[in-house]
């Protein structure tokens, strides 16, 4: 039997697009410090260490030994995990494996990046494979454009429609003094923002961010007796679906998320998504995710995405809190930016939100999303198992 | 580590030096190239299994876990199921210079494939292009093909 593993430490950086001023393993050492803060630890407590970036971006590689000076990874077990979009989230259940395991009782795990140091389209095109796709491919932005083409014609959603996501996330990045962008916009202002892709145009997608997150977690006793109220890991699930562009079909759902939600869900219990979660901190790096993933989440029904968030039941009063931290499009320091949905959501589930704090959270949703349309999903509870 | 908000005395490191490399495009991966030189056609591979027709031409079908060794040959012609029209600024890590925009990024269902080529489209009036528009594949001059993707500049709409 696999031990209980719970997070009781969270940390992160105040996210802004460019830090001269600190390295990589100098961004990495403020997360860290702040995550065993936050539990009251010492690097000398954690037994083992897992940590991710993407690939390529700041053409560091070995980065797992390269930022032990920031990561407290001297001496001790450390491994790296990069799974693109998905890291963090990857990066955090490679976390839980550790823990679950029982090899190791105190795992701290780390997501950063420094989209400033490299052109980040130019990075993630490396993704592509170099004899048949990287000719055309030209990074996120346009292979999410052809999604939300294919979503908008099978649906009938309209621009604006997604407009109000961005505008949700936005606003709510209002009250997270770590978001990288805290200034309000609206839907006219997303409408009139420059087209990028259609129909993307520039406020319905995700900023480039310097930023590190870290959480330490914890086994079963050990986190009883070292946090007040732990986030409990109720289950998690991964799901890779392809690696050529074209396979997944941009008309259809997104099957790597119905997949790992359906999983996720199964092994916690939940039947009824919207009713039984309290909050959801999504991995979505644009506006039109907002509408079509949580229909893959099974939050709403197959193309009732627009009316479900136009009726305001994702707000933060809603039946269903998306994103309370102001989610991807306010900050997204790429390899960070999944764990960033995990410590967020931990966050809820701990009570320790501030002015961004929903109410009596018990069951939590985070996700991740990269690569190839590629999809994790976490459940937290606040429940002691 | 304290933020410093002064960046003024802030130092950086650039390089902008190329790096070469060199992919092997593999067995059936070389064919459909070969093909396109020698015949201005295509080929791709069926699964014995699902019997999903791949275009291009991949050696293994991933959900059945199959080697794949029947070659298929296939029309130069198909439809449109995705694009876009894209028009931002970015580095194409194959060159190390800017990419020319705008172009059409668009998936391509091959007459008789069962999955989706990805190539450009040479449309950028948001007007004259649809998802369902009919498209052919442009080659390169045959005396100028190099054996790799830009053997085929482009696809265009047909009527």
């Amino acid at each position: 039997m696999a031990q209980r593993v719970a997070i009781i430490g969270t940390g992160q950086t105040h996210h802004r697009s460019h830090r001269p001023d600190v390295t990589g393993r100098e961004m990495i050492h403020e997360a860290v410090t702040r995550a065993l803060e936050d539990c009251e630890l010492t690097i000398r407590d954690i037994d083992a260490i897992v940590i991710g970036n993407m690939d390529h971006f700041e053409s560091v590689n070995f980065a797992d030994t390269w930022s032990v000076d920031g990561s407290g990874g001297v001496m001790k077990p450390i491994m790296k995990i990069s799974t693109g979009g998905t890291t963090g989230a990857s990066v955090s259940i490679a976390a839980q494996y550790h823990v679950a395991s029982g090899l190791f009782d105190k795992v701290l795990a780390i997501g950063w990046e420094k989209n400033s140091e490299s052109d980040t389209t130019g990075a993630i095109i490396t993704c592509s494979d170099p004899i048949w796709d990287r000719f055309s491919y030209s990074g996120a932005i346009s292979s999410l454009a052809t999604e939300a083409i294919g979503y908008i014609n099978r649906t009938g959603a309209t621009q604006e429609d997604a407009a109000r996501v961005a505008v949700r996330d936005r606003g709510n990045a209002l009250n997270n003094p770590y978001a990288h962008l805290r200034k309000a916009i609206t839907v006219d202002e997303v409408m009139n923002s420059p087209m990028l892709a259609y129909p993307i145009k520039l406020l319905d997608v995700c900023p480039r961010t310097d930023g590190a997150c870290a959480l330490v977690m914890a086994a079963e006793d050990e986190a009883k007796k070292l946090a007040p109220q732990p986030a409990w890991i109720k289950s998690s699930a991964v799901r890779h679906t392809y690696t050529w562009f074209g396979d997944p079909d941009p008309n259809t759902g997104l099957i790597s998320l119905q997949r790992a939600a359906a999983d996720a869900y199964e092994k916690a219990g939940i039947t009824e998504p919207a009713k039984q979660l309290d909050v959801a901190e999504l991995y979505m790096p644009y506006s039109y995710a907002g509408l079509k993933w949580i229909e893959d989440l099974r939050f709403c029904s197959e193309g009732g995405g627009a009316k479900f968030v136009r009726e305001g039941h994702t707000a933060m009063d809603g039946m269903i809190p998306i994103n309370p931290s102001g989610g991807v499009l306010s900050t997204n320091c790429i390899g960070a930016t999944a764990m960033l949905r995990v410590a967020e959501a931990a966050i809820q589930v701990m009570g320790k939100g501030g002015d961004r704090q929903v109410p009596n959270v018990n069951n939590a949703v985070a996700t991740g999303f990269g690569g190839c349309w590629w999809s994790d999903v976490m459940i937290l509870t606040a429940e002691a198992p | 580590m304290r933020a410093e908000r002064d960046y003024s005395n802030l130092l950086n490191v650039q390089v902008n030096a190329t790096m070469p490399y060199e992919w092997s495009i593999g067995r059936h991966g070389s064919r459909f190239f070969q093909e396109i030189k020698e015949k201005q056609s295509f080929v791709g591979t069926r699964c014995p299994e699902c019997e999903q027709v791949y275009i291009p031409p991949r050696r293994v079908c991933g959900p059945c876990f199959l080697e794949l060794d029947e070659l298929v040959e296939l029309p130069t012609t198909g439809t449109i199921t995705a694009f876009t029209i894209l028009d931002y600024p970015f580095i194409d890590p194959s060159t190390g210079e800017p990419r020319a925009v705008p172009y059409t990024y668009g998936y391509i269902r091959i007459d008789g494939a069962d999955c989706i080529f990805s190539h450009m489209i040479d449309e950028t009036d948001p007007n004259k292009i649809a998802v369902g528009d009919r498209v052919r594949a442009v080659f390169k001059p045959r005396e100028e093909m190099q054996g790799n993707i830009q053997d085929i500049l482009h696809f265009e709409i047909v009527d």
